[in-house]
């Protein structure tokens, strides 16, 4: 009996081992296993980086060298030590972030010597100084900027570099509202490449056969000033001629002048039916900027557009931020009435890039209208901008770049914290590392005063952040509800599970009988 | 605290800026030149800014937006869902009337309306009874039609996660200074939009797309309406800014529609779509109706349910928001001053880059049957991979049934 017992016991002791280790394999192997396969795959990303890189310590160094000439720097000079004058401005950006933007004044090397430093280095500078008797500035004219990266001054200036207006406008999608003048969102945003498209509209072509030599025109005034921009991004130009293409808008017929006019209010009105015409959906990927040519109707010349003070605008021409200008060419009369049509209209191209050119310029955010009066200003000529307004493009564009970077960078931390089922793949971590590494660099070479080099940098560096966010395989997963997941693992799970906790449930059980029961016995 | 905000005067500038100077005494002109000069720069951006701060005044209760976008979206297909195509083809004409032009706008319709069997009238939609307006005309342009209209589909256009091979118009070209209208109808329910009879989206998954949109500054503002069963949970889960929403139905109530035509048979429009077209009939490009008369639309007499709305995420106030910030496309137009002086008698321009010269190789058709690769074919060596599903699955069964006969002291003759 006591053997029955015994061999009794033991069957249930080996049976508590075998449910406890049932229940310790499927905890200490299975909840693991189950974890880490249903894991979300998340490759490393260099977080630490990129919060630092969320920071944006900008420093933006030009170097400059400045000519003294014999007679503007008084005697008692002592030979001054090279020193640097550094402003510091803090930006506010966001309620949680504040940048700093060091702006190194010229690390002035005072040379007494005449010899021209000509350092003409993207982003330098190089400053003649003329004693104030010198006649080689006009009257009344204290600086007067050259079309390459030199001035003549009477006085210091740091006009050719940059301003802090201009640098804070770059990166106006981190500035919240109302913090910038109302220029600062309207410049073309920094991109790898531009599309140029001219378009000739000719609604009238029973009264007009227009011809306009585009390809020339392209060839000669507009190639050059593409070319001096090619630095900055890649652009193709096309062209095209669309016939029977109206404004949206009917102008009104001026007794006194006795033409007709359009007044600024209804020009936004313009555009839009005319966009759908334009075919810009079909070009490439790069933003598209229209350039229009409105030669309008015999009925309706000449055409005027009238400014909000109701004056004729002397160019003819009205354009609109980030996506180009349109200009109206009136055709004259023709002298007598009893003229066959359609009349040949043969286009001045140079009056028409004129003005679209000077649009390209409005567009991209080099005006000349800040500048105070004792400025002299060189005119660029064929070229359309001068060097130092390439550089202070370059500027902009690359804190812009970087701003980018750091923004696409610190908001891809921020989803992958709040959002759990993003996938980031190897790739696309790669990209990550890469990008981050561009920005660093790009930071430090404008510190150090490079801009070619910076700039380079700061394109790839926004390449690659754009790769690494816009990548599709981050949407890999959607998102299921709490309830789904329990409907979907119960059935798994629970068969299971109930055996494993009811025999667990009844080992311990039987532990707090067998507990009570040597107490009982005696 | 903050330092360094934009001084409003040229003398006062210098002071708002700090400056740290090396070892130069301060007697030396060229740190007066250095002064003068920082007070010149500064008086450049001074200016400038003076003039700009009453336009900031201005600016404050306008938009900043500089174009506009809609992305429209019909969840249904099959016949009996006519109302739900006609619904979006009518926003999509009004958006498109008031100046948003196709580039603009992205459509996804299941579309199999116009040439279904049932519809008695082929290649139309009408969007009111007695067929008096066909709202599919010539002119419609579908970005994603049929099967195309999925949750996936619907997320990548948001967030712009989309392959690269997609073509331009299947895009959503934002930036951040894009207004964005979305419009979604269908079925739905309390925190779910069904999509073509088979799945669905949660307002979870819609919240956190917006976000990310907002993360990468997709979106300057966007309004999101939604005209489906139960809409007003869709939007309950937002928390990105700058959104305002707006819903045909609370929680537990129904959308109901309109009316039914009996010439074609099933309804023609959704109720709350139809009293919101009423009201943008009446607006034209430059009016200047604001969203609290959007809000009023469709009252509870009409819609017989309860539309609401929500703006608590929204910076400005909606009576400041005027329809066409989102439905219509109003470009902001500076006048042209300046002109370049070109040289006119400049000789041929000799382009100083180099012109690649593209190399053509002579073009040839691809190898419809690589015989040379067939015939001289080493086996090729594949990389061992471990049994699969099945495989192990079979083994594992005969090996517990193995067991479970012999038992398992068995074992020991096989280890």
């Amino acid at each position: 009996m006591a053997a029955a017992a015994a061999i009794a016991a033991d069957e249930r002791a080996r049976g508590r081992r075998a449910a406890l280790s049932f229940a310790a394999i499927a905890v200490v192997l299975g909840l693991p296993l189950w974890w880490r396969t249903t894991e979300t795959y998340r490759a490393a990303l260099p977080y630490g980086d990129i919060e630092g890189l969320g920071q944006l310590p900008f420093q933006l160094a030009v170097p400059v060298a400045v000519v003294f000439a014999p007679g503007s720097v008084p005697g008692d000079l002592p030979r001054p030590l090279p020193f640097r004058d550094v402003q510091e401005m803090e930006i506010s950006v966001n309620r949680e972030r504040h940048l700093w933007l060091s702006l190194p004044c010229p690390s002035v090397q005072a040379d007494a010597a005449l010899h021209p430093l000509q350092d003409a280095s993207l982003g330098s500078m190089t400053m003649y100084v003329v004693p104030e008797t010198s006649s080689l500035l006009p009257q009344g004219i204290s600086v007067y900027v050259g079309k390459h990266r030199s001035a003549l001054v009477r006085q210091l200036t740091q006009v050719m570099s940059f301003t802090a207006s201009s640098i804070s406008a770059a990166l106006s999608d981190r500035v919240p509202n109302g913090q910038l003048g109302p220029d600062a969102r309207r410049h073309l945003k920094s991109s790898l490449g531009y599309e140029i498209t001219f378009s000739l509209l000719n609604p009238d072509p029973k009264s007009h056969a227009v011809d306009w030599d585009i390809e020339d025109a392209v060839n000669r005034y507009v190639q050059p000033v593409l070319d001096k921009l090619s630095l900055v991004a890649n652009f193709s130009v096309d062209s095209q001629i669309l016939y029977y293409a109206v404004l949206g808008v009917t102008p009104r017929f001026d007794k006194e002048s006795s033409s007709f006019l359009l007044s600024a209010h209804s020009l936004p009105h313009v555009i839009n039916p005319v966009e759908a015409r334009l075919g810009s959906s079909a070009a490439s990927l790069y933003p598209v900027l229209n350039f229009l040519l409105y030669v309008p109707e015999r009925s309706h010349s000449p055409l005027y557009i009238q400014d909000k003070d109701g004056a004729a605008v002397s160019t003819n021409a009205f354009h609109s931020p980030r996506w180009g200008g349109i200009m109206v060419y009136n055709v004259e009369a023709p002298a007598s009435p009893q003229v066959s049509l359609p009349l040949h209209v043969d286009v001045d191209m140079v009056r028409v890039m004129e003005v679209f050119l000077a649009q390209l310029r409005l567009l991209f955010g080099l005006s000349r209208e800040e500048l105070p009066p004792e400025f002299l200003l060189e005119s660029p000529g064929n070229e359309g901008l001068a060097d130092w307004e390439l550089d202070r493009l370059l500027w902009a564009h690359t804190v812009e770049n970087i701003a980018t970077v750091s923004t696409t960078l610190t908001s891809l931390a921020q989803l992958l914290d709040k959002i759990g089922n993003i996938v980031i793949k190897d790739d696309v971590a790669s990209e990550v590392y890469q990008a981050v590494a561009s920005a660093q660099s790009a930071m430090a070479e404008l510190a150090a005063g490079h801009l070619h080099l910076a700039f380079q940098a700061s394109k790839e560096a926004v390449t690659s952040s754009e790769r690494a966010f816009f990548d599709p395989s981050l949407l890999h997963l959607l998102y299921f509800p709490d309830d789904q997941k329990f409907a979907i693992y119960i059935p798994l799970f629970l068969p299971m599970a109930v055996p494993i906790l009811l025999s667990l449930a009844k080992i311990v059980r039987e532990a707090r009988q067998r507990k009570k029961e040597p107490s009982k016995m005696d | 605290m903050r330092r360094g905000q934009f001084p409003p005067s040229g003398s006062a500038a210098a002071g708002a800026l700090r400056r740290r100077r090396g070892k130069m005494a301060d007697a030396v002109p060229a740190a007066r030149w250095a002064r003068a000069a920082a007070a010149l720069l500064l008086g450049c951006c001074g200016a400038a800014l003076a003039s700009g701060i009453q336009d900031q005044a201005e600016q404050f209760f306008r938009s900043g937006h500089t174009n506009n976008w809609a992305v429209l979206v019909c969840t249904s297909r099959f016949w009996f869902n006519y109302r739900h195509v006609a619904n979006t083809l009518s926003v999509y004409r009004s958006v498109k009337r008031l100046g948003i032009p196709d580039s603009h706008i992205v459509l996804m319709l299941a579309d199999d309306m116009a040439c279904n069997p049932r519809n008695p009238k082929p290649a139309t939609v009408f969007s009111h009874k007695n067929m008096e307006l066909n709202v599919y005309g010539d002119d419609v342009e579908v970005d994603y039609r049929s099967y195309e209209v999925t949750v996936e589909n619907f997320l990548r256009v948001l967030t712009g996660r989309i392959p690269p091979s997609t073509p331009r118009s299947k895009r959503l070209l934002s930036d951040d200074r894009s207004n964005i209208l979305i419009y979604m109808t269908g079925h739905g329910g309390n925190g779910f939009l069904k999509f073509q009879d088979s799945e669905e989206i949660t307002n979870v998954e819609l919240a956190d797309a917006f976000e990310q949109m907002w993360q990468k500054r997709r979106y300057n503002e966007l309004l999101f309406i939604i005209d489906t069963c139960q809409g007003a949970s869709m939007y309950e889960r937002f928390y990105s800014p700058n959104i305002m929403a707006l819903a045909s139905s609370q929680v537990g109530e129904d959308s109901l529609s309109h009316q039914p035509d009996l010439g074609i048979g099933v309804h023609l429009m959704d109720r709350y779509t139809f009293y919101v077209l009423e009201f943008l009939e009446e607006i034209h490009p430059a009016s200047q109706t604001n969203m609290n008369d959007l809000f009023q639309v469709c009252p509870k007499s009409l819609c017989v349910s309860t539309p609401g709305h929500r703006t608590d995420l929204f910076q400005r106030d909606p009576q400041n928001v005027l329809i066409t910030d989102f439905f219509g496309s109003v470009r902001k137009v500076e006048i042209t001053t300046e002109t370049i002086s070109l040289d006119r008698d400049l000789a041929g321009f000799e382009s100083k880059l180099p012109k690649d010269e593209l190399t053509t190789e002579p073009l040839k058709y691809a190898e419809q049957l690589p015989v040379a690769q067939i015939i001289h074919q080493k086996p090729k060596q594949k990389d061992w991979h471990p049994p699969g599903g099945f495989i192990l699955g079979l083994w594992a069964l005969i090996i517990m049934v193995f067991f479970k006969t012999y038992g398992i002291k068995h074992m020991k003759h096989i280890f």
